[in-house]
């Protein structure tokens, strides 16, 4: 099948805005009679479910942690992008909009990127109203600071901490509204079934985590803003219940999952320690502003203490190979890059798998103090995981699994394939093609919640009637059976392996076949193991305790079931994908440098895959992608 | 390095807890403190037995999720640091260590070592933000905000609402968690307009849902793994003051 992204045609200046004119509107006294179920409570979800209880919807959130205040777009540390341009550096909307096409290696929807860049600017002045502690300058005014990607400087940020105080922004605004009324909120709640009925999404099926009820409630319409799926590495810098679960959920009511092959592997994580590792730290991008990259270039220096090799022995090799951009390379650039030094064996700390970081010359230049005002808190954290001092010694680093940009796919409306269900942020696969770039995330997930949904929610709400299905359809019913059936189940095993060995052993095949570098046999092997891991893990896993309890081995072996399907459709899109571009590197396709190859005459589209069965192979369906205001051209930072 | 472990185990809130021993070997200094329960955890389901539950998420310091009394002191006592953020290297081979959870009656036990700490954001929606609509709001440099107001309100808004400040205080007083969203509020013009009504509003909050009364023990200054300092009492305290007086 060929898809529909309904973008809207004209000049792509006037796309949203014309669009926004287009669409129906729920008539304001109305909108309480529509009841809209937000799952996930992160930047999109939370910015959405306050937004829609402000206009006057009738809002249910839902969110597995214990607040709403939780969800990992905390963590972001970096910044987010706006296109204000008030260091007069020569930003503008459409520079946004061409940095983040091209950052994309062209594999994202021209449309609703424009719409991301333009609304960008709403978003600073949002956060702000809300009472976000950004970074200021001594007179007063907005601070900004440069990223990977761009060479303009258009990333705001609070110290190390933006996505927590952006997501404390968009929790108070939720609190007004749970206050008000408008918004009920259902905390420590997961969401583990799509309730669809003739073909439209009508609610969901949760599991309470502290009483092991199993629920479901009706909405008008669903919200996915659940998040990514880089957990089925298991190790990345994702919280450690992040997890593909509802959006696969739905992938399995017949939503269709796209570019699940398009990952992002950060390029400044803290490098692993051993095999107890249970997560990977990110190091935010934004330390790529004062340090160098760096490595020895002979290996016999890799065991020496950094001081100890001479200047003319280190190989600053991102600054040797992007010299326009050097340290400031795109993430996946710089990803690669740090592989393929230690791929050379020049890698540096436990089991070589490391490049230095080094923030001497930047501490020669403005002094450590500055350097402690930018960075400070992330040293901090640098040194409580490995002991180390970065001012005195530099960061050693590593690449780490970081961010999806694949994901549900949805229309320009936010709307999936299934009527009624709706994804926003990083669940869905819309704005940043193959390859993110940073400070994106926080600005997609805000742009989604506060500035798209609000408006193509009633485009959709206004062409059906409140409150026709509700959970005394049978279909309800039949989720929850469905649900406790799967609970039964797992709790019924009684096998021999724990949750997380199995977990372990399928992130070992994903990161090792489907990671950072991919080819045809890798691919092959993995499409192999996945499979047996997953008979092993539905003959042989233990999972203790009972369901009607507070269970947390019943609840990740949920999620690992479904990572367990999900992980082969990733494999199975980066199989089909004869090409390098962006996150998704096929070693068959690269330039003799090792630059990756884009095959923009076969693959200028988005592969949407429908799930059929475990059994049977996933369908692929098209999306062609056309580039009518900025030329498909070779992405290069050289 | 070989450790001891009394654990509380509690199977529910209405069930009595009490002190487990468990015995955790083979301990790299390189793991975190959730890493090596995770490795004891591993163990209890191998033999048999139910995993000790917690909370915890990001496991980088910033959710506020986990939450653990380890040997009195709320997140370990290391300075600055939440447990999941706290590493075996500061402990060594021979030590026993109890665990319990947070202990505040404002914040009952779900389980083992997890609590329940929606009194928090029960006292964050009384007040805890401006009320700006989605929309229409002036340009984000309408205001300009003197860097060393935007850096205190910075300061306080640090707080990971993890509410250690509570287990650590004797009075189980949340007004460290209630003082930073206060003052973070009221010295940015955004905020000031709402000023009183929210000091009111969330100190209220505050008594309703069973926190006790801050009688200056500065232990939750001590327990704050962010450096929360109690300046931001001070200034809740005035913010009232300057409330009831008209």
């Amino acid at each position: 099948m060929i898809l529909d992204g309904k973008t809207p045609t004209g000049p792509i200046e006037k796309t949203w805005d014309k669009h926004r004119f287009d669409m129906k509107l729920v008539n304001p006294s109305n909108k309480r009679k529509f009841k809209v179920l937000v799952v996930g409570t992160g930047l999109a979800g939370g910015a959405a479910a306050a937004s829609l209880g402000e206009l006057g919807y009738n809002v249910e959130a839902f969110c597995y942690q214990d607040s709403a205040r939780r969800a990992h777009s905390i963590a972001a540390q970096g910044g987010i992008n706006a296109a204000k341009n008030y260091p007069n550096d020569g930003d503008s909307i459409y520079r946004l909009f061409y940095d983040t096409i091209k950052g994309g290696d062209f594999r994202a929807r021209e449309a609703d990127v424009w719409r991301l860049s333009q609304v960008s600017n709403n978003i600073i002045d949002q956060c702000v109203a809300q009472g976000v502690p950004f970074a200021r300058d001594y007179a007063g005014y907005l601070d900004n600071r440069s990223f990977g990607g761009a060479q303009v400087s258009r990333t705001f940020f609070a110290r190390g901490q933006t996505g927590q105080q952006l997501l404390l922004g968009a929790y108070s605004a939720l609190s007004r509204q749970v206050k008000a009324g408008t918004v009920k909120m259902r905390e420590r709640t997961e969401m583990l079934d799509l309730v669809v009925v003739d073909g439209v999404a009508k609610g969901i099926t949760c599991r309470d985590m502290v009483t092991g009820e199993i629920q479901s409630y009706w909405g008008d319409a669903v919200i996915l803003a659940t998040g990514g799926y880089v957990n089925v590495f298991y190790l990345s810098t994702n919280a450690m219940g992040c997890s593909v679960t509802a959006a696969w959920k739905a992938a399995k009511k017949g939503a269709f999952m796209a570019n699940p092959c398009y990952t992002q592997i950060h390029p400044t994580c803290i490098p692993q320690t051993g095999d107890h590792q249970s997560k990977l730290t990110l190091m935010s991008e934004s330390l790529r502003n004062d340090g160098r990259c760096w490595i020895p270039k002979k290996k016999e220096d890799c065991e020496k203490t950094p001081g100890d090799v001479a200047e003319e022995d280190r190989d600053y090799y991102l600054e040797r190979k992007y010299p326009s951009f050097g340290n400031l390379a795109p993430r996946d650039i710089a990803s690669r890059a740090a592989k393929e030094q230690c791929d050379d064996e020049r890698g540096v700390g436990p089991g070589k798998r490391g490049v230095y970081l080094d923030y001497a010359t930047a501490i020669e230049r403005v002094g450590e103090h500055t350097i402690k005002e930018r960075y400070g808190n992330l040293f901090e954290m640098y040194e409580k995981i490995t002991d180390e001092n970065a001012y005195k010694r530099p960061m050693r680093i590593y690449p780490a699994p970081h961010y999806s940009m694949g994901g549900l796919w949805v229309d320009y409306n936010l709307m999936s394939n299934i009527p009624g269900l709706f994804v926003l942020g990083e669940a869905n696969f819309s704005v940043h093609g193959a390859n993110r770039l940073g400070a994106s995330a926080l600005m997609q997930g805000l742009a989604d919640g506060y500035f798209v949904i609000p408006y193509t929610i009633a485009g959709y709400l206004a062409t059906v009637t409140p409150g026709t299905v509700t959970d005394e359809h049978p279909a309800f019913k039949e989720s929850k059976e469905q649900v406790q059936t799967q609970i039964d189940t797992l709790l019924n095993i009684k096998g021999k392996k724990t949750v997380s060995e199995l977990h372990r052993a399928l992130g070992k095949v994903m990161w090792e076949d489907v990671g950072m570098a991919r080819s045809e046999s890798s691919l092959k092997h993995a499409l192999q193991r996945i499979p047996e891991i997953r008979d092993e893990f539905w003959n042989n896993v233990n999972v203790t305790g009972s369901g009607n309890e507070l269970n947390q081995q019943l609840e990740n072996a949920g999620r690992l079931a479904d990572f367990l399907e999900f992980g082969e459709i990733l494999a199975t899109d980066a199989l089909h994908r004869e090409e390098s571009c962006g996150g998704h590197f096929r070693t068959e396709h690269q330039t003799e440098d090792g630059e990756a190859t884009r095959d923009d005459e076969n693959f200028a589209y988005v592969g949407a895959w429908e799930f059929k069965g475990n059994d049977k192979a996933p369908e692929l369906h098209k999306e062609p992608l056309k580039f009518e205001n900025i030329k498909l051209a070779v992405r290069s930072y050289k | 390095m070989d450790l001891t472990l009394h654990v509380w185990r509690q199977k529910g809130p209405k069930n009595n807890g009490k002190l487990e021993t468990y015995p955790a070997k083979g301990i790299s200094p390189d793991m975190s403190f959730l890493e090596m329960l995770d490795e004891v955890n591993e163990g209890l389901i191998k033999n048999g037995k139910l995993p000790i539950v917690f909370d915890h998420d990001c496991r980088e310091g910033i959710c506020g999720m986990c939450s653990q009394t380890i040997n009195g002191r709320a997140h370990g006592g290391q300075e600055r640091t939440t447990v999941c953020q706290l590493h075996m290297r500061s402990f060594q081979h021979g030590d026993e260590i109890f665990i319990e959870p947070w202990r505040a009656r404002a914040f009952p036990v779900v389980s083992d070592l997890i609590v329940d700490r929606s009194s928090l954001d029960t006292i964050m929606q009384a007040g805890g933000y401006t009320s700006c609509h989605t929309g229409g709001v002036p340009d984000g440099n309408a205001h300009p905000i003197g860097k060393p107001v935007a850096d205190y309100a910075m300061d306080a808004a640090e707080c990971i609402g993890c509410g250690a400040c509570v287990a650590g205080c004797p009075n189980s007083s949340a007004m460290l968690f209630t003082s930073a969203k206060v003052a973070q509020l009221a010295v940015q013009p955004q905020g000031k307009i709402e000023a009183k009504a929210r000091v009111i509003n969330m100190t209220d909050a505050l008594q309703a849902e069973g926190f006790g009364n801050c009688t200056n023990h500065l232990e939750c200054e001590a327990s704050c793994p962010k450096g929360i300092s109690i300046k931001f009492i001070a200034k809740l305290n005035r913010e009232y003051i300057k409330t009831i007086a008209g």
